[in-house]
C-alpha cells in the first residue's frame, strides 16, 4: 500500500504539533500554556481516578487473602497503625527532643510534623521512566508545590504539582530527584540522587574524609525537605579514590512499588529533630558494626608507644 | 476521521489511560506497565487505517502526557504514539484477519515506542533515561503486552469494526 498525499500531510502536521508542543514545554515550564492544560487535564481525569482507584481497592486487598466481611476493619486499623506509626515517631522525636533541651536550656514546647493524610490513587508508568503517583488530597486540603510526603517508614517525595482534589507526587527514587541529606549522627552534606525505581539511589557524600560504611542510616538534612526523615540504608560503598565526592548505594526504606497511605507534611518542626526519627537500631538497618556513627581514629594514646619501635608504625594509617 | 470513530477512540482511550494509571501501574509487577492504551490503538488502527492511526495515535499520546501522575514533557508521547498509530494502521493490509500478526505488531510497536520515548528523552537532555532504566522496562513492556494482546487487540477491532459504515476489508485502500 502507498501513502497518498492526505496521508503525508496529516502525518507532517501532527508531528510538527507534537514538536511544537515539547518546544512550548520545554520553554514555559507549569507557567506556560501546556502546563494550564496539563493542570486542566487533571482536574477532568483527577476524580475519575480516584473513583477507579476506590473500587480497585478492595480487589487489591481481596487477592491479599482476606475474606470480605473484615476488609473494611482492616482498611480502618491500616488507617490507625500508620496513623499511630506517624504520632509515635514525630512523639518520640519530640521527647528526645525534649530531654535534649531541658539539659541544654531548659525549653519545653515542642514542634511536631503536621500531617495531611492521603492515598496513592495512580502512578505514573514504568516506560515513561518517571517516578510518580498522584494523591487524592489537593490543594483545598492545604497542599502546596514542595511539600515533603512521608509514610511509615520514611520519605516518600515531594510534591511536584497540586489540583483543587490531587497532587502529583516526584517519588525519591525517580531520575530527577535529588534529597538533601546527611549521615546519621553527623552533619556533613550529601545528595541522595534517584535512579529510578528498579535500582538502589545513590548517595554522594560531599567530605572525602566521612567514614562511610554499609549500614550507615540517612536522613534529610532539611533545606528542600522537612528536616529528619528517614531515607534509607547505606548497602554498598562505591570504590572512589582520589575524588572530593564519596558515593554509595542507597536503598530506600519506602518501597515505592507499594505505596498505600502517605502524609503531606504541611508544617515542619519548628526545630530538627536530629536523627530521632529514624526507626530504632535493630529492627532497621542489616549493620553489624557497633558504632558506625564515631569515625573512627586510630591514632590517640597508641600513637605514643607506637613511637618506640619502628616495626609498630601502622597506626598512622591517613 | 468520522464522528462514531471519533467517540470511539474517546471513549476507549480514556478508559485504558485511567485503567493503566489506577490499576495496572499500581500492581506491583517487576520492570515495566503492561501498556493498555497502546494495545487500544493498535487495535483502532489495525481497521481504521495509517491516517486515522495516526491522528487517534497522537490525542492517545497526549493523554499518556497529560494525565497525571505524568511528569515527561508534553508532547513526547503524543510524537511517538502518532508515529506507532500510523504503522499498526500501514500493517492493516499485511495482518488481514489473521490472529497471529497482531501479537508481532504489538511485539514490535511496544519495543519501538519505548526506544522512541527514550531517544527523544535523550535528545531533550532528559535526565531519567538511563540504560539501565531501559533494559528494565522494555523486555518487560514488550512481554506484558504481547500476553494482555489476545485479551484486548480482537476486542478494540470488533467494536472498532461495529462503528464502521462498510467492513474496511471491503473497502479498497485509497
Amino acid at each position: 500500500m502507498r501513502d497518498t498525499r492526505r496521508t503525508r500531510i496529516v502525518l507532517a502536521v501532527l508531528l510538527l504539533v507534537s514538536f511544537t508542543l515539547i518546544t512550548l514545554d520545554v520553554r514555559g515550564g507549569d507557567s506556560g500554556p501546556v502546563g494550564a492544560i496539563r493542570s486542566a487535564t487533571g482536574t477532568v481525569f483527577g476524580p475519575v481516578q480516584r473513583a477507579v482507584a476506590a473500587v480497585y481497592e478492595p480487589v487489591r486487598n481481596f487477592f491479599g487473602g482476606l475474606g470480605h466481611d473484615e476488609h473494611a476493619r482492616l482498611v480502618q486499623l491500616e488507617k490507625e497503625n500508620t496513623d499511630l506509626t506517624l504520632r509515635l515517631r514525630t512523639s518520640q522525636y519530640a521527647e528526645s527532643r525534649a530531654a535534649e533541651l531541658d539539659a541544654l536550656l531548659k525549653v519545653a514546647g515542642l514542634g511536631q510534623y503536621r500531617i495531611v493524610p492521603a492515598q496513592v490513587i495512580a502512578v505514573g508508568p514504568a516506560q515513561g521512566f518517571a517516578w510518580t503517583a498522584l494523591l487524592d488530597a489537593g490543594s483545598r486540603d492545604g497542599l502546596k508545590v514542595g511539600m515533603t510526603v512521608i509514610n511509615g517508614d520514611g520519605l516518600v517525595g515531594r510534591v511536584k504539582s497540586v489540583t483543587n482534589s490531587t497532587a502529583t507526587v516526584l517519588l525519591l527514587v525517580d531520575g530527577e530527584s535529588t534529597v538533601g541529606s546527611r549521615l546519621e549522627g553527623g552533619l556533613t552534606l550529601s545528595l541522595a540522587n534517584g535512579q529510578g525505581g528498579n535500582q538502589p539511589m545513590q548517595l554522594q557524600v560531599l567530605d572525602p574524609r566521612v567514614a562511610l560504611t554499609s549500614g550507615d542510616r540517612v536522613v534529610t538534612r532539611g533545606s528542600d525537605f522537612v528536616s529528619g526523615v528517614p531515607i534509607g540504608v547505606v548497602t554498598k560503598v562505591q570504590p572512589t579514590q582520589g575524588t572530593l565526592v564519596r558515593v554509595a548505594d542507597l536503598q530506600p526504606y519506602v518501597d515505592v512499588r507499594s505505596l498505600d497511605l502517605v502524609g503531606v507534611v504541611v508544617q515542619g518542626p519548628r526545630t530538627n529533630p536530629r536523627d530521632s526519627v529514624l526507626p530504632p537500631r535493630p529492627s532497621a538497618g542489616p549493620s553489624a558494626s557497633a558504632s558506625p556513627s564515631a569515625t573512627a581514629s586510630p591514632s590517640g594514646s597508641a600513637g605514643a608507644t607506637a613511637s618506640a619501635g619502628p616495626s609498630a608504625s601502622a597506626s598512622p594509617s591517613r | 476521521m468520522t464522528v462514531p470513530r471519533a467517540a470511539l477512540a474517546v471513549v476507549l482511550l480514556s478508559t485504558a489511560v485511567v485503567l493503566q494509571t489506577a490499576v495496572l501501574s499500581r500492581i506491583p509487577l517487576p520492570g515495566a506497565t503492561p501498556d493498555l492504551l497502546l494495545l487500544v490503538l493498535v487495535g483502532l488502527a489495525l481497521v481504521q487505517g495509517p491516517v486515522s492511526g495516526a491522528v487517534t495515535g497522537f490525542f492517545a499520546g497526549l493523554l499518556l502526557d497529560l494525565v497525571p501522575p505524568a511528569d515527561g514533557t508534553v508532547g513526547r508521547w503524543a510524537l511517538v504514539m502518532c508515529l506507532v498509530g500510523f504503522a499498526a494502521g500501514r500493517s492493516r493490509d499485511t495482518v488481514g484477519r489473521s490472529t497471529f500478526r497482531p501479537l508481532l505488531v504489538v511485539a514490535g510497536l511496544a519495543a519501538a515506542a519505548i526506544l522512541g520515548y527514550a531517544l527523544l528523552g535523550l535528545l531533550l537532555g532528559d535526565p531519567r533515561v538511563t540504560w539501565s532504566a531501559l533494559t528494565d522496562s522494555l523486555p518487560t513492556a514488550v512481554l506484558y503486552d504481547v500476553l494482555l494482546t489476545p485479551f484486548v487487540v480482537p476486542f478494540v477491532m470488533s467494536l472498532a469494526r461495529r462503528v464502521e459504515p462498510e467492513p474496511s476489508w471491503a473497502r479498497l485502500p485509497r
